[in-house]
């Protein structure tokens, strides 16, 4: 129904059911990239003359979209990056290098864990992770404990984790965290293509987001910082377009936010065409993508649970769009291989999340990431696919 | 038999499937022949780099030849490592430590695995000329 307006299924036969890695793009931001490259490539926040100034209208107003879409307070408050990986590198290291603690949870993917160790924290040792449940479920009890012991502490947790697509209760923690005076950290890489950010709402005081995760391009995502952090943020990088005075006696001042944390050329025509698929998003409607995908999800898991041997790691309940499993004495990799000659998209492995993995003792899982624009025929092609597999691999 | 040999008959039994799936099948089921591997030899160092899925190889000598086993955790990949060890077990140390062969174009694998899995196939043959020059 959704597919007409993504080039991608007109031009693959491809079963894609890999949305958690990267969603496919709608023609608009498609058109948009082209449209810059080709009508008025040029520079941002530099040069005076006309295609420049549209260039920088067209990049300026993306941020004010991105505000408007996640209600936040300013544009000021809407930083681009490359992507969630940077923006969570950015604030470990030009903000979480203040704290002596940062709490994480078990659940964390590597671009969450990673930034942290480069600051030599190890568990123990200044990264403090809160435990999960059996079933996968955020430890609330251990969270405050973590709180009480080590309150003015960073805190950076997953929206939505990337391995099994668990949604954690994100105003709760929130409000936890604020509540031990601990500023925190979203990373919302796996949750804005699924339901709506309200970053006032949820009371954050970073949220992180990623482009190509939500029908935009690659390259190209966003770090919210909240304003009263602003002062207190410095700059990731610096060079052009980032500075004040530059003086080779006296040093250098810097701009305010945004722009002291975007220096050097941006990714212009991904920061241009991204505004494309959160209008895209806007036009279908949360409500609309939530209720598809929750059907989606629902025929997914009951198809699924037929099949034998399987193993699930969590309930349905509370997860957005993504289904991890194995199946007993089956090798993950073995699936991937037989599935992709099948023409079926899905990913295997620990999905960047070793941690977790660990946890479980398990290598990796099969994971299968729906996005609003699948049907349920590519859950009936899945399901025949897997049949075929197992029956070839069983001895 | 030369290991240039060997690479001719395995190239012409993979050939013979005109069905990608039913090339598989067949790799499949040359992973379920594969003899069994002790798991005391299942340690770190003789896993093979590059793989997606974990491959132990281990070799011995006997005369002036090198004998190889090996297995992994994914079956396909079995297969693969019963086709290599087909290939290069029971060859001479001189002719192992010669190999200066594309395996993956010899075979045509490349149609059969994706890059991030033929380094695993490139590792073995890696190994096993370590282990020749080793010798």
């Amino acid at each position: 129904m959704y597919k007409k307006d993504f080039p991608f299924f007109a031009n693959s036969k491809t079963v894609y059911l890999d949305n958690g890695a990267t969603t496919q793009k709608p023609q608009s931001v498609i058109n948009a990239t082209i449209d810059y490259y080709t009508k008025y490539c040029s520079n941002t926040h530099r040069s005076g003359f006309g295609d420049a100034a549209i260039a920088t209208t067209e990049f300026e107003k993306s941020r004010e979209v991105l505000q408007k879409f996640i209600n936040a307070n300013k544009k000021e408050e809407i930083v681009f990056t490359s992507g969630v990986t940077q923006s969570i590198n950015f604030i470990a290291s030009s903000f979480g290098k203040r704290f002596k603690n940062i709490i994480i949870s078990s659940l964390e993917h590597h671009a969450n864990i990673v930034p942290w160790q480069m600051q030599n924290r190890t568990l123990g040792n200044g990264l403090l992770v809160v435990n999960c449940s059996d079933n996968l479920d955020f430890d609330f009890t251990h969270f405050e404990k973590l709180l009480k012991e080590n309150p003015n502490s960073f805190v950076s947790i997953a929206h939505v984790t990337n391995a099994f697509g668990k949604i954690h209760d994100i105003k709760r923690i929130v409000s936890l965290a604020h509540s031990y005076s601990c500023p925190i950290m979203i990373d919302g890489a796996q949750s804005l293509s699924g339901f709506k950010i309200d970053v006032q709402d949820i009371d954050c005081d970073f949220f992180a987001i990623s482009g190509h995760k939500t029908f935009g391009p690659t390259g190209v995502g966003a770090i919210y910082i909240k304003e009263k952090f602003h002062d207190m943020v410095d700059p990731y990088i610096t060079g052009g377009a980032a500075i004040n005075l530059v003086d080779l006696e006296q040093g250098t001042t810097f701009l305010n936010s945004p722009y002291k944390f975007e220096a050097g050329t941006q990714n212009i025509a991904g920061v241009i065409a991204f505004k494309e698929s959160l209008k895209y998003i806007e036009n279908i409607g949360y409500k609309t993508i939530q209720k598809r995908k929750d059907e989606l999800m629902q025929y997914l898991d009951s198809e699924l649970k037929k099949l034998p041997d399987i193993i699930f790691y969590n309930d349905l309940k509370d997860c957005s769009g993504t289904r991890s499993f194995n199946f007993k004495d089956i090798m993950h990799d073995d699936i991937s291989i037989l599935l992709d000659k099948m023409g079926i998209a899905i990913r295997v492995g620990h999905h960047c999340a070793q941690p977790i993995m660990n946890k479980l003792k398990i290598k990796g899982t099969i994971r299968v990431s729906l996005a609003f624009y699948n049907d349920f025929s590519d859950i009936d092609k899945l399901i025949s696919s897997l049949k075929r597999a197992i029956s070839m691999l069983k001895d | 038999m030369s290991i240039k040999k060997r690479v001719e008959n395995i190239k012409e039994d993979l050939e013979f499937f005109d069905e990608e799936l039913a090339k598989y099948e067949y790799i499949i089921d040359l992973g379920k022949k594969l003899p069994p591997f002790d798991e005391a030899n299942q340690i770190p160092e003789n896993l093979v780099h590059g793989c997606t899925s974990q491959v132990w190889l281990i070799h011995e000598k006997k005369g002036d030849k090198l004998f190889f086993y090996g297995t992994s955790d994914a079956i396909i990949v079995k297969g693969l490592v019963y086709i290599i060890l087909d290939i290069f077990s029971d060859s001479t140390i001189d002719e192992l430590k010669e190999i200066d062969m594309d395996i993956i174009k010899e075979l045509n694998l490349s149609e059969v695995i994706t890059p991030n899995r033929q380094s695993g196939v490139i590792g073995m043959i890696k190994k096993i000329k370590e282990y020749a020059l080793k010798s």
